[in-house]
């Protein structure tokens, strides 16, 4: 299928209904053929893509077979619990909220944070709230860097680049919450005898956006082949709540506000979008770069850095390495 | 500094020595001095972080943002050829 000569955002428009009846079945397949669990457990985060995963579940199982968990923990938005139950509200399925923050004071996680950020801001402490940025690729610069902003309690903003230990000491750190939220899943998971859904879109699939052993591990994941504006597709016919479908993409990991393309994105998910799937199906640079509002050296930026991610995230997606295969087990039946 | 000035020589012998211990695990394979650490997947994002930590700690040099460019950075030569500029106090 030819796109370039006239690429544009209309390039990425599916047939919503179409698309709902192809996971619909394929979620009714896997479930009862492959998985062999009762339902799926969707933590919802108030963003559009558990949102659409937990809707598109309820259409394929029913909402009694659907159970919602919100996990917000002491530096979440607000936003994340109260929209979390309005979508399990709409979605008529038993939902339940699990508050993390004991089990992240318990693993030392505000403390190790806190530390690891004191590296490089010796005032960090209580009272100040902080993120993660990157810098770099459409700046022009080759190598992404990363910064702490931070804020102190008398609103003071503090911005400072970080070395290696404090870097990896920090998304350490952070990692404790995506992968807490996960091992409560899995709890739920099993028991209720259901499955995990995991609710990256294709851009967060492709790119390496998400924790090993955390947001990254599930049972299946029925939006992964989605563009993200093809998930907002979705949304709309799937009747998402208005307020879901406009809340701009946020991390909700660190205490200030952050956006996806502030931390790991080079670019808004609409641009983000319109360069992969240029990139993955050969559209020239110009029509790509016409269609997002970039110059083509930008996109070109984008699409070395899409090459880069691929590359630096590809173990995220490797099962355990074996130095021999166990063909008993790579070649049992689904069935035993 | 003369291209085959001692001084240059150990520099690169040094910078050669890290990159092969910390991203080949010792095993030096094709590479050469200019060899690209970027296209030949030898440095990812965080292997940046640890290039430029070690610049910072053995070379005593303090990193600028807008210095963190493959120019800098992508080769044995080029890494050489910064610090030369770097400790004459001339890095672009």
């Amino acid at each position: 299928m030819s796109h370039s000569p006239s690429f544009s955002s209309a390039s990425l428009k599916i047939d919503a209904e179409q698309e709902t009846a192809r996971i619909v079945a394929s979620l009714r397949h896997h479930l009862s053929r492959d998985l062999r669990r009762r339902g799926l457990v969707i933590g919802l985060s108030g963003g559009i893509d558990s949102t659409v995963t937990a809707a598109l579940a309820v259409r394929a199982l029913g909402k009694e077979r659907v159970f919602g968990l919100l996990m917000p923990e002491r530096h979440s938005d607000s936003e994340t619990s109260s929209l979390g139950q309005k979508v399990a509200d709409s979605l008529a399925i038993a939902r339940i909220e699990e508050d993390i923050t004991k089990i992240l004071e318990a693993v030392g996680f505000y403390r190790r944070y806190d530390e690891a950020i004191r590296q490089v801001i010796p005032a960090f402490g209580p009272g100040w709230v902080s993120k993660l940025t990157i810098g770099g690729v459409s700046s022009g610069n080759s190598y992404t860097t990363f910064s702490v902003v931070a804020q102190s309690p008398e609103g003071k903003v503090v911005r400072e680049r970080l070395p290696l230990t404090t870097y990896l000491a920090v998304v350490a750190a952070t990692n404790f919450k995506q992968r807490t939220r996960k091992m409560l899943e899995y709890y739920h998971a099993d028991r209720l005898n259901f499955a995990v859904a995991g609710t990256p879109n294709r851009l967060e699939y492709d790119q390496g956006f998400f924790v090993k052993n955390g947001d990254g591990s599930a049972d299946m994941k029925p939006i992964a082949h989605l563009y993200k504006t093809q998930v907002y597709q979705l949304a709309e016919y799937l009747n998402v709540p208005v307020e879901i479908r406009r809340r701009p993409p946020t991390t909700d990991t660190y205490s200030m506000p952050q956006g996806q393309d502030e931390f790991y994105f080079a670019l808004p998910y609409h641009q983000m979008d319109l360069c992969l799937f240029g990139k993955n199906h050969q559209v020239p640079v110009e029509n790509v770069a016409s269609a997002a509002g970039l110059t083509p050296e930008v996109v070109q930026r984008v699409w070395a850095d899409i090459d880069r991610k691929r590359s630096t995230t590809h173990y995220l997606h490797l099962k355990p390495l074996l130095v021999d295969d166990v063909t008993e087990i790579s070649s049992s039946p689904i069935h035993p | 500094m003369n291209p085959s000035s001692p001084a240059l020589l150990e520099l690169k012998k040094n910078l050669r020595s890290f990159i092969v211990d910390t991203f080949l695990f010792g095993d030096a394979g094709n590479l050469t001095d200019e060899t690209s650490f970027l296209s030949q997947g030898i440095v990812d994002s965080t292997g940046v972080l640890e290039l430029v930590a070690h610049l910072e700690q053995t070379y005593r040099v303090q990193m600028k943002d807008d210095e963190l460019v493959p120019e800098n950075l992508d080769s044995i030569n080029a890494l050489a050829a910064f610090l030369t500029r770097k400790r004459q106090g001339s890095a672009a």
